[in-house]
């Protein structure tokens, strides 16, 4: 069985969201960061999708469409594999609290919803060590999706899942995706000890359980950093991803 | 059915008969690719592994000649050459900064790539596709690096079963005087360098290679390729290659 940091002795601790897009996990996320940051502890924050080498292959991929739900896979899972070794692991084993948006988690729902076979996925992901702690930001379906499309943003092609032709329409398309990945998700919330957060909840609500409970079962005077460490300076929150997005590069889709 | 026509010439020539391939059943190794319809799979796979200096190329371009001469089409494969990401795993090599899982995975996005694009299609259509290395080559380079066995064949359970599977079998220190003879070096990576074996390419390379025998001979337990001795003269090893592939054609394999 997949063991948790903890399990394995690191001295660090991995502290994992997940959820549907629109679920607001990011900014819960950003916030636990910047609380944990004020209080001087060694904090390591790491986004799915985002290791500077794989990211030109996969922008490639999508843009082009080249991708097929193997491949999707496979690329997302290098990714990831670059961010474990090279960051994760290494940070860990210095005794870090490393938070991630999205873990394997969110390859287990979505390579699964493309058809991919689930124990193939998740044998690929079983070099990983599992987070200590899985927070999960349950949303109602209609209210994520709510939240995503007020803007009307141009969804992208693998995002809105066209690639499954759920749909013709991105829109309806993204509705069914979400909503099976949903379903994916709430199926392995026991399995994995997800912390379920309720997701319709103010925005301060659903951060007190998360601080609450991180504060009841970390030991964070243990995370502290030296005493010459200049604390980082506040960024502006993240930009919302999906009003950034550009249109498809195939208008033919639409 | 239609009679066959009459040609009046004065001298009757003869054409050779050219066989057309015996459809066989066709399997992926393990849990496959979503959505392919494997009957429709109706050419055939010819794999040539070996080392660098075996004299791989060398055989596949007698045996395009052979295939094509007798009415065969045919299409060539090799690794790292997906549009996908061919170019980023070039220059991760490089600069050599990708884990040993992360290098693997992006090896296998690059194979499954074009198993769906390349592949698969030709075989759709019937044509003889010629592999210049096979997921063995990538199996046995990641096994030699401390990978799971097991993981590997999950991973590598996306590729199809090919009809014939040939290893040129040289010695590392004849693989040494080829590789002289054709470039007056020694490839950092057949070398095996990133494992820090010895000091120097040439220690390095025998070490490697050797190595690299024995994983070969590891999977050949699970994989049962044909072994052929690759010390001999050119012609000889491919008169045994065409009468092994003969035999694909025509069905009487195994």
């Amino acid at each position: 069985m997949l063991k948790t940091f903890a399990d394995l002795n690191f001295p660090g601790r991995l502290i994992a969201v997940e959820g549907l897009d629109g679920s607001g996990k990011s900014t819960q996320i950003y916030l636990l960061k910047r609380w944990l940051e004020n209080q001087g502890l060694k904090v390591y924050f790491s986004e799915w999708n985002s290791s500077e080498l794989v990211k030109a292959a996969t922008s490639k991929g999508k843009k082009r469409e080249l991708l097929s739900p193997t491949t999707f896979s496979l690329i997302h899972a290098t990714d990831f594999a670059d961010r474990y070794e090279r960051h994760l692991v290494p940070l860990l084993r210095a005794g870090y609290l490393v938070l991630c948006d999205r873990y394997v988690f969110t390859a287990y729902a979505r390579d699964v919803v493309r058809g991919c076979p689930p124990e193939w996925v998740r044998e690929i992901y079983s070099f990983a060590a599992l987070p200590d702690f899985t927070f999960f930001f349950k949303s109602n379906l209609e209210v994520s999706l709510q939240r995503i499309l007020d803007g009307r943003p141009q969804l992208k092609y693998f995002e809105a899942g066209m690639d499954l032709r759920l749909s013709t329409d991105p829109y309806e398309s993204f509705r069914i995706f979400q909503g099976r990945i949903l379903e994916q998700y709430l199926a392995m919330s026991n399995e994995f000890n997800f912390l379920v957060i309720d997701a319709n909840q103010p925005v301060e609500a659903q951060q007190n359980v998360v601080r609450e409970l991180i504060t009841n079962s970390v030991d964070l005077a243990q995370f502290k950093r030296e005493e010459n460490y200049i604390k980082p300076q506040a960024r502006p929150p993240r930009k919302d991803r999906w009003k950034e997005k550009q249109p498809f590069e195939d208008q033919s889709v639409l | 059915m239609e009679r066959e026509a009459t040609i009046r010439r004065p001298k009757r020539v003869v054409t050779p008969r050219i066989v057309v391939p015996k459809k066989r059943p066709r399997r992926f190794y393990g849990h496959g690719i979503p959505g392919v319809e494997l009957q429709k799979l109706a050419g055939k796979l010819i794999v040539v592994e070996g080392a660098d200096g075996s004299g791989r190329s060398t055989q596949i371009a007698k045996l395009v000649d052979w295939l094509e001469a007798s009415g065969h089409a045919t299409v060539q494969v090799g690794l790292k050459r997906s549009t996908l990401v061919s170019e980023e795993l070039e220059k991760a090599q490089q600069g050599n900064i990708l884990s040993h899982t992360t290098l693997s995975l992006f090896y296998a996005t690059d194979f499954a790539d074009q198993m769906e694009n390349i592949i698969m299609p030709a075989l759709r259509a019937g044509f003889m596709v010629l592999a210049d290395r096979y997921i063995y080559t990538l199996m046995a380079r990641d096994l030699v690096r401390g990978m799971d066995e097991t993981w590997l064949k999950n991973l590598y359970g996306i590729a199809l079963i090919p009809d014939a599977v040939f290893y040129l079998n040289v010695a590392p220190e004849e693989l040494i005087q080829r590789n002289f003879a054709k470039n007056n070096a020694l490839d950092y990576w057949e070398s095996g360098m990133d494992l820090g074996l010895a000091p120097d390419l040439f220690d390095s390379f025998l070490k490697y290679q050797g190595m690299m025998l024995e994983a070969f001979k590891r999977l050949q337990s699970t994989y049962r390729f044909t072994m052929v001795d690759g010390h001999r003269g050119v012609d000889d090893i491919n008169a045994e290659l065409r009468s092994q592939i003969e035999h694909v054609l025509e069905g009487s394999n195994e």
